[in-house]
């Protein structure tokens, strides 16, 4: 049986051992050096066979997912990036994407370099402004960004290698074929040497003229495959990366902060002291906005001290009266059903909770705005750009054109940087106060009125007779989670292409990202939401984390009741060989089976997304010596002593970046399972610091961690950034369920112990402690 | 307005502010050195550690009064030797083990992890698990392994 999925010996074009030969059309711009351009998204997405020997029918997300669609998407705009070789030597290139700690830039400089056969060092990547002219194709999600970038940017670069070539063979009157190229340095036979910068001018056009090329197959990759180092590391270490707040590019915009409701939208009713507030030390503005009252000032101490000394009323929010248990009741009550269990069978049921989830990175929102009567400019970590030109320029009753924007370094984003809430609020209050401004928030509303991944509920029934699984249905609700940042336009507009059909966007995105990698006969996966006004969004993936721990923790109940080990019975289950072979991987890597002391187990798990797959292994430890740690204002509780991941993307492009994001993977999950949720309590997350929503932090951590990237089997990149979420997530779960004899049904697992006190409502933002020094080690 | 000075990356620095403004907002918004990163301002995300007289402590949560004009306050911008640009060993570290992820928390971790292995060494043990465990920074792109490589390394050569 094949290995692959998507076998890409049967794709046109292509090569018997499976290589990449087709060529791919670009331009050569007319420009005083070197500009090539391709056209992106020129690239058709290969509808995959999926192979099932066992009759589970593929499921939408094997034909096609969400990252195809993204790809498919693209095809009709007609939008060009481009690489441009300057006469000292580099290779530039303006990535229509978000860098948020993924690595992207990395992983396209290496693409770059290698076409071009370039030291890596001589490729710059810059983040490209909003470019409406791309439509689909400037949106950072769904871990899409190799997928549609790697044909078009090699495309790209094969051309200008070869116009420089040619361009020395004219000058050398020699034939191209005569020509080596080294580290940038074309050499003829007789010895002649010439930079690819002293070549730059001269390889220019004149005018605009369509080229083809065929990029260097991928059997000779010396770059793309090896393990690379970040290409900002240095600047990250030295201090010098330069995230939103760190700009100096706009004269006058001055720390801005924001007084925001005691429940979530709540709305300003009146402001009795603003008179007062206006004229304190430093303040030189207030105003009220549609999300609260905003104050600007020389420094964002007195913003602090403004915003706490503000007196408001408050109008009521959009859910003052949820709490925790009333949402789930809602989840609970819109639960489609499940079919009726066949004669003969025997029927694991489960249901599991899942609470909200902050998706806040390390930076908080933020962002530079400078609105003026008839322009605007906005600077801000963006992964949707054109749609918050779009949305701001709506706002501010400007024409789209008259807003630029710029996209900036992001501090992590995990699903928080596909909204811009902070770019929009920004440019309100800018245009209110008819002055610059640079906007942060405070940590605590970053959690309280920040975007979260939404609580949700997921019914299982699975099936089983004579040692087979002869069906599987989940029922997953959940409270509404928002795509209104671009990814809704694009599913509407290719709403008729997609192997789902008549679905709203939300289960179109369950459909396209849900794929059950175990052939368990007739599978079932359905999607129900309950709209209740929070503010939502993905979380480093969408459903993926919740609905795979359910399901994974319902397979080791299957295992366990059909007298099976977790890893054979999911062996002889997975559908895909290259599925199996990372189980494999990780079982022997893992050492699966190893014999624990009582109160400790490993627990197991896999995941297949975004066209790859990763399996888990954990050890966690639940002893009272270790759950009962105590380290000030922290949740300790069980520990993951170790984590193994195996993981396939088809083609890794830089295994050391892949590692890194897998490895951040790993603490998601670890976090997700045992310590980390929001509380709401009427209308409000109680969380409102990182030593209440407890992200995993060192004393949570792992002290041993292997990843293991799998060498390219599909020989196409599939999506990284979020792949590793679920089965961590899932593992960890199955590993505690081991150790403690019960399986756990509610996440993270220490929710129902509120395990901090919470900060006051109002002022919405706590002061500063004074007390630093005596904390200095 | 008060006046306050203090030695910040090896020079005299002398600023006005009132006595209350934290120095993170001294540093950031008046000198303009952005190493140290907001990610709190309540002395827990550890985002904005820096160094005083060597140790480290988070300038989010220390009124600018409170620094003597003798105290050497270092940022992550004054850790690499001035003249040579050499990298101090930790900075290194974090380069070899590819630490960094969005970057975001990384000067406040280096800054933290080079007060750590002091502190263990004075402590008289070099740094550990046990030590680790103790290290409060935030990362949310979860580099806590990569750290803990990088450090053992650095300390090291420390
Ligand atoms: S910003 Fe200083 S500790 Fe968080
Ligand atoms: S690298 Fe992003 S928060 Fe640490």
């Amino acid at each position: 049986m094949a290995d692959q999925g998507r076998s890409p010996r049967s794709a046109p074009g292509l090569e018997p051992d499976g290589t990449d030969r087709r060529r791919f059309l670009g331009y050569l711009l007319a420009a005083p050096t070197l500009v090539v351009a391709v056209q992106l998204g020129a690239e058709t997405a290969d509808p995959q066979m999926a192979e099932a020997a066992i009759p589970s029918p593929p499921e939408p997300a094997e034909l096609m997912d969400l990252g195809d669609v993204l790809t498919l998407a693209a095809l009709p705009t007609s939008s060009l990036i481009s690489i441009t070789m300057s006469p000292d030597g580099t290779a530039s290139f303006a990535l229509p994407r978000a860098e948020v700690g993924q690595g992207i830039t990395t992983a396209i400089a290496m693409l770059i370099a290698e076409e071009l056969d370039l030291p890596l060092d001589k490729v710059e990547i810059t983040l490209a402004d909003a470019r409406p002219e791309l439509v689909f194709n400037q949106f950072t999600g769904s871990s899409n960004t190799i997928r549609s970038m790697y044909h078009p940017v090699r495309t790209a670069a094969a051309i200008a290698r070869a116009r420089l070539l040619s361009t020395a063979a004219r000058q050398w009157s020699v034939p191209v074929s005569s020509l080596t190229v080294d580290q940038g340095v074309i050499k003829s036979k007789s010895g002649t040497t010439a930079t690819y910068g002293s070549l730059a001018v001269a390889a220019a056009s004149t005018r605009l003229t369509a080229v083809s090329a065929q990029p260097k197959p991928e059997s000779k990759f010396t770059l793309v495959g090896t393990p690379q180092n970040r290409i900002d590391a240095h600047d990250i270490v030295t201090g010098n990366k330069k995230f939103t707040l760190d700009l100096d590019v706009c004269p006058g915009a001055k720390p801005t902060m924001v007084r925001r409701p005691p429940t979530i939208n709540g709305t300003v009713e009146s402001v009795p002291n603003m008179a007062a507030v206006t004229s304190m030390p430093g303040i030189t503005d207030v105003a009220v906005v549609s999300t609260g009252v905003a104050v600007r000032g020389e420094t964002f101490g007195q913003c602090i001290d403004a915003v706490r000394a503000l007196k408001v009323t408050w109008g009521a929010g959009s859910v003052d009266g949820e709490s925790d248990d009333t949402v789930l009741r809602k989840l609970k009550a819109a639960t489609l059903p499940l079919a009726a269990p066949p004669l003969l069978t025997h029927s694991i049921d489960a249901e599991f909770v899942f609470a909200f989830a902050s998706n806040s990175a390390l930076e908080t929102n933020n962002a530079i705005a400078d609105v003026k009567p008839d322009r605007a400019e906005i600077w801000s970590g963006l992964k949707s750009p054109i749609d918050a030109q779009e949305t701001i320029a709506k706002k501010l009753g400007l024409p789209q054109h008259a807003v630029t924007v710029h996209v900036a370094q992001g501090g992590g984003s995990f699903g928080r940087k596909l909204f811009f809430d902070a770019a929009l609020e920004a440019a309100e209050i800018s245009q209110k106060m008819g002055r610059p401004v640079k906007l942060m928030w405070h940590r605590t509303d970053d959690f309280r009125h920040g975007r979260a991944h939404p609580m949700s509920y997921s019914r299982i029934r699975a099936n089983y007779a004579l040692g087979n699984v002869v069906s599987y249905e989940q029922r997953h609700t959940s409270v509404a989670t928002d795509f209104t940042h671009g990814l809704g336009e694009i599913l509407t507009a290719t709403a008729a292409k997609l192997p789902v059909g008549g679905l709203g966007f939300s289960e179109t995105v369950f459909e396209l990202t849900q794929e059950v990698p175990y052939n368990f006969g007739p599978t079932t996966q359905l999607l129900n939401e309950v709209p209740l006004k929070f503010h939502t969004g993905s979380m480093r993936d969408v459903y993926s984390p919740n609905v795979v721990c359910a399901r994974e923790l319902v397979v080791d109940q299957l295992a366990a009741t059909m007298g099976k080990d977790p890893v054979a019975f999911r062996r002889s289950f997975l559908k895909k060989g290259r599925y199996r072979a990372v189980l494999d991987k990780l079982a022997e890597v893992g050492q699966w089976g190893t014999s624990m002391p009582e109160g400790t187990a490993q627990g197991v798990a896999v995941h297949a997304e975004f066209k790859g797959c990763t399996a888990v292994l954990v050890e966690i430890d639940c002893r009272p010596e270790t759950t009962g740690r105590r380290i000030r204002d922290a949740v300790t509780g069980p520990r993951i002593t170790k984590a193994v991941m195996v993981v396939d993307v088809g083609r890794p492009i830089n295994p050391r970046g892949l590692e890194a994001q897998m490895l951040g993977c790993v603490n998601d999950g670890i976090g997700l399972a045992l310590t980390e949720s929001l509380h709401i309590q009427k209308g409000l997350p109680l969380e409102g610091s990182w030593d209440n929503f407890f992200y995993t932090r060192q004393w949570n951590t792992p002290a041993d961690v292997q990843i293991i990237v799998m060498p390219a089997t599909t020989g196409d990149p599939g999506g990284a950034g979020e792949l590793g979420v679920a089965g961590s997530f899932a593992a960890v779960a199955c590993a505690y369920a081991r150790a403690t004899g019960k399986m756990p049904t509610s996440f993270p697992i220490n929710h129902g112990t509120l395990s901090f006190d919470p900060l006051p409502r109002e002022p919405s933002i706590p002061q500063s402690p004074t007390d630093g020094l005596d904390y200095a080690y | 307005m008060p006046q306050h000075t203090f030695i910040l990356n090896g020079a005299k620095v002398t600023v006005d502010a009132p006595d209350d403004l934290r120095l993170l907002w001294v540093l950031r918004d008046i000198l303009g050195v952005t190493g140290p990163k907001y990610g709190c301002g309540l002395d827990v995300c550890k985002a904005c550690t820096c160094h005083i007289n060597g140790k480290a402590f988070n300038p989010c949560s220390v009124p600018i009064s409170y620094i003597k004009p003798t105290d050497e306050i270092t940022t992550i911008e004054g850790l690499a030797d001035k003249k040579t640009g050499a990298l101090h060993p930790m900075q290194q570290a974090w380069l070899d083990y590819d630490v960094a992820q969005c970057g975001y928390c990384q000067p406040g971790q280096i800054m933290a992890a080079i007060a750590k292995v002091k502190q263990a060494r004075s402590a008289g043990h070099e740094i550990g698990e046990a030590d680790f465990d103790e290290i409060r920074n935030i990362c949310r792109c979860g580099t806590y392994f990569r750290i803990r490589e990088a450090v053992r390394s650095a300390a090291t050569k420390m």
